[in-house]
């Protein structure tokens, strides 16, 4: 199956250790969120994927080979710092790109009209890119990562600074692309529309990938939890066995399944919080993406080796 | 895949020279720069045939009474070093109205007993000079023929006599349509060298400010984008200059401004082409390596001032000193050092005083510079062109990678 893999990359700026170790890779027809804090890592990884930047040691490939000019023109980037050409108009400049990028001038124009048509800036085609909004100047510099039909996706926060309905549009769009087989890289630090839209979410801290996986995946934790609410405390779960308490408070009690548990322990939960009074709420806690995310970053460094697996397992464990 | 095809280094060259030349020959400033050069060019040809040329021919009527004077007035004035042409017009008031209309600078109206003339407001130095003599020669023939003798032998004779002078340096045959043709040439090239380098240094800021360099250079090579940012805003530059230049040979030409001049106007006008592209290589590389070391425009002057002055001390040279003293050593050597050479040699051939070896010495001197500095620059362009922020340091960009 063809895929981006990142594979070992490092990356040094004078004294600043950008990149150590960063790998993972992207399936074609998947959508790959890329979180992390800021000054983590994802904008100097893209960069070296699009190869504007080069990397100290390490390897980016496209299906199996390691990546050249030609495949980077397949690619469609949007960089962390946007960049038009400000005094250019939309049209002019999109069809520019396109050309850049392989396309004869026919095909450019076309698709030209095609995402500026998509991307709801059709009305703005003769205008120059410094007289719109800044979230339409996004909108076109979304086109200029897809006018070219890139086979490779790498945005770098395209959804900053857009509103709720180009959010939405900008959503649908990267959907298409997955469904249509590319991969697609994003990265963002709106963490719950990294859980809606990725396939698997990637959590960089200080050079590394430290945690990888599908969502679910990630959400899955070693010792199941439930939330029940209804009984007016949590005396209902004291002796109730393989489970222990983690919180009360007030008619909402967290319990953990132990090492002990049967695989049916939910069911031994319910029924005692029934019997004790009744419940108006029963589920399982699974944590957010947010929380995951907040877990990992805060995370001791030294107590980290930037290993994936162990990252998960010490989360998964606290 | 979608109809992309791989591009060579060419193709993208061309499209990256097509975008400059297309921005730049539309923008506002490019035409109306070159309107005003072009408008200013003829009108100053215009001005110069309605006012004549400084050394410029006197005209002067004669009435037909007195139509046997024009000869002599003619000779006279060769005589006095001033040319002299006449014209016979059939009475005194045909020939105040051409004296009113300014067709004409002075009309004679008699011979005896006096030499009568009639101006319109006063009597121009050089025919002063001329009429003094005419009546010194006319009271002189009176005498003459009183005498028994022939006045018009006498006459001729008088003008015939001049001193016999040797020059012990003799000054390079030059007139005063070259002299005006080098400091035209030197001012139009310093103009459109130092225009054509601005604005290939604010391209280059222009693409690092906006960042768009970063989309751009995720499918062009750097050397790539460089190029065609300087072949196309090179193509501009002659553009514009290929259009003033051949306004002002035009108008010389065909307002005949130039017909009493030496002056070979179709070749001075080829070779300050010529020098443009030399000069713009030479300059248009440099500044795009240096203007890749910024970040803003504001940080432009900090970096390109050296080169900025490299350009301004040849010009001042070459148009202050070269056309009066075109063999002063200072500009001859200046003619020959790349960078000053473009500013300089093709004023020297404005004044035809450059032989053929010298040109070709100086031209190749020139063209030898520059694929160094296509290294150079290409170098220095690719390692800082996308460092955003503060300013690069030279050593640094020609060190990494």
């Amino acid at each position: 199956m063809t895929a981006l893999e990142i594979d070992a990359l490092d990356k040094t700026y004078g004294t600043v250790r950008a990149l150590r170790d960063m790998t993972f890779d992207v399936r074609a027809g998947e959508i790959f969120g890329f979180v992390g804090s800021n000054g983590a890592g994802k904008s100097t990884t893209m960069r070296i994927v699009l190869g504007v930047l080069a990397q100290d040691s390490g390897d980016v490939r496209w299906d199996g080979r390691p990546i050249d000019a030609d495949t980077r023109r397949r690619i469609g980037y949007m960089p962390e710092e946007r960049g038009l050409y400000p005094r250019m108009k939309v049209a002019d400049q999109l069809v520019y790109l396109a050309r850049l990028h392989g396309l004869d001038a026919r095909a450019a124009h076309a698709s030209m009209e095609r995402w500026t048509e998509t991307l709801g800036i059709a009305e703005r085609r003769g205008d120059e890119v410094l007289k719109l909004s800044l979230g339409n100047q996004q909108r076109v510099q979304l086109a200029a990562a897809l006018v070219h039909e890139p086979d490779i996706l790498v945005l770098d926060e395209p959804f900053s600074g857009l509103d709720p309905v180009a959010v939405d549009v900008m959503s649908a769009v990267l959907r298409d692309q997955a469904a249509a087989g590319r991969p697609v890289v994003f990265s963002s630090h709106q963490l719950e529309l990294v859980e809606r839209l990725s396939d698997r979410v990637g959590i960089v801290r200080a050079g590394s990938m430290v945690a990888v996986g599908g969502i679910e995946e990630l959400r899955r934790t070693e010792h199941r939890r439930w939330s029940v609410q209804g009984p007016p405390d949590a005396s209902w779960a004291a002796d109730l066995a393989g489970v222990r308490v983690v919180s009360s408070a007030g008619s909402t009690t967290v319990v953990e399944e132990d090492a002990t548990a049967a695989a049916d322990v939910d069911q031994a939960v319910l029924h005692a919080a029934l019997a004790a009074a009744p419940v108006r709420e029963f589920a399982l806690v699974r944590p957010s993406l947010s929380e995951l995310y907040r877990d990992v970053v805060t995370a001791d460094l030294g107590a980290d080796t930037g290993s994936a697996a162990e990252a998960t397992t010490a989360r998964g464990a606290a | 895949m979608s109809g992309a095809r791989a591009l060579g280094s060419g193709a993208v060259i061309r499209m990256v020279a097509g975008r400059e030349i297309r921005t730049r020959v539309a923008s506002k400033g490019f035409i109306w720069i070159t309107v005003a050069f072009v408008v200013i060019v003829v009108l100053g040809g215009l001005v110069l045939k309605l006012v004549g040329t400084p050394d410029g021919t006197q005209h002067v009527a004669v009435t037909q009474d007195v139509a046997g004077t024009a000869a002599l007035v003619e000779s006279t004035g060769t005589g006095v070093g001033v040319q002299v042409q006449t014209q016979e017009v059939p009475d005194r008031a045909a020939g105040e109205a051409l004296l009113r209309s300014g067709d004409v600078d002075a009309l004679v109206v008699a011979v005896s007993p006096e030499l009568e003339v009639v101006v319109e407001q006063s009597l121009p130095d050089p025919l002063a000079a001329v009429f003094g003599s005419l009546a010194q020669q006319l009271t002189l023939g009176t005498a003459i023929t009183e005498l028994g003798g022939d006045p018009a032998q006498v006459a001729r004779e008088l003008s015939a006599a001049a001193p016999q002078v040797t020059a012990l340096e003799p000054e390079p045959q030059r007139d005063g349509g070259q002299v005006v043709a080098g400091v035209i040439v030197g001012i139009l090239l310093f103009i459109a060298l130092m225009n054509a380098g601005q604005l290939v240094a604010q391209g280059v800021v222009e693409e690092k400010t906006s960042r768009v360099v970063e989309l751009l250079l995720a499918t062009v090579r750097p050397w790539q984008l460089m190029a065609g940012k300087v072949l196309g805003i090179g193509a501009v530059g002659l553009l514009q200059l290929v259009l003033i230049v051949g306004a002002a040979a035009g108008s010389a030409l065909g307002f005949g401004v130039l017909d009493s001049s030496s002056l070979d106007v179709g070749s001075v006008a080829l070779w300050s082409l010529v020098w443009f592209v030399v000069g713009f290589a030479m300059f248009a590389l440099v500044l795009a390596a240096l203007a890749a070391l910024v970040s803003r425009q504001e940080d432009i002057g900090s970096v390109t001032g050296p080169v900025i002055a490299l350009m301004i001390v040849p010009y001042i040279i070459g148009i202050s000193i070269a056309p009066y003293d075109p063999e002063n050593s200072l500009v001859v050597v200046l003619s020959f050092v790349p960078f000053a050479a473009p500013f300089v040699m093709p004023i020297r051939q404005a004044l035809d005083t450059a032989a053929p070896w010298e040109v070709a010495l100086s031209l190749g001197l020139s063209l030898a510079v520059i694929p160094v500095l296509v290294w150079l620059a290409g170098r220095v362009y690719s390692n800082a062109v996308l460092h955003a922020g503060g300013r690069v340091k030279l050593k640094d960009a020609l060190a990494s990678r």
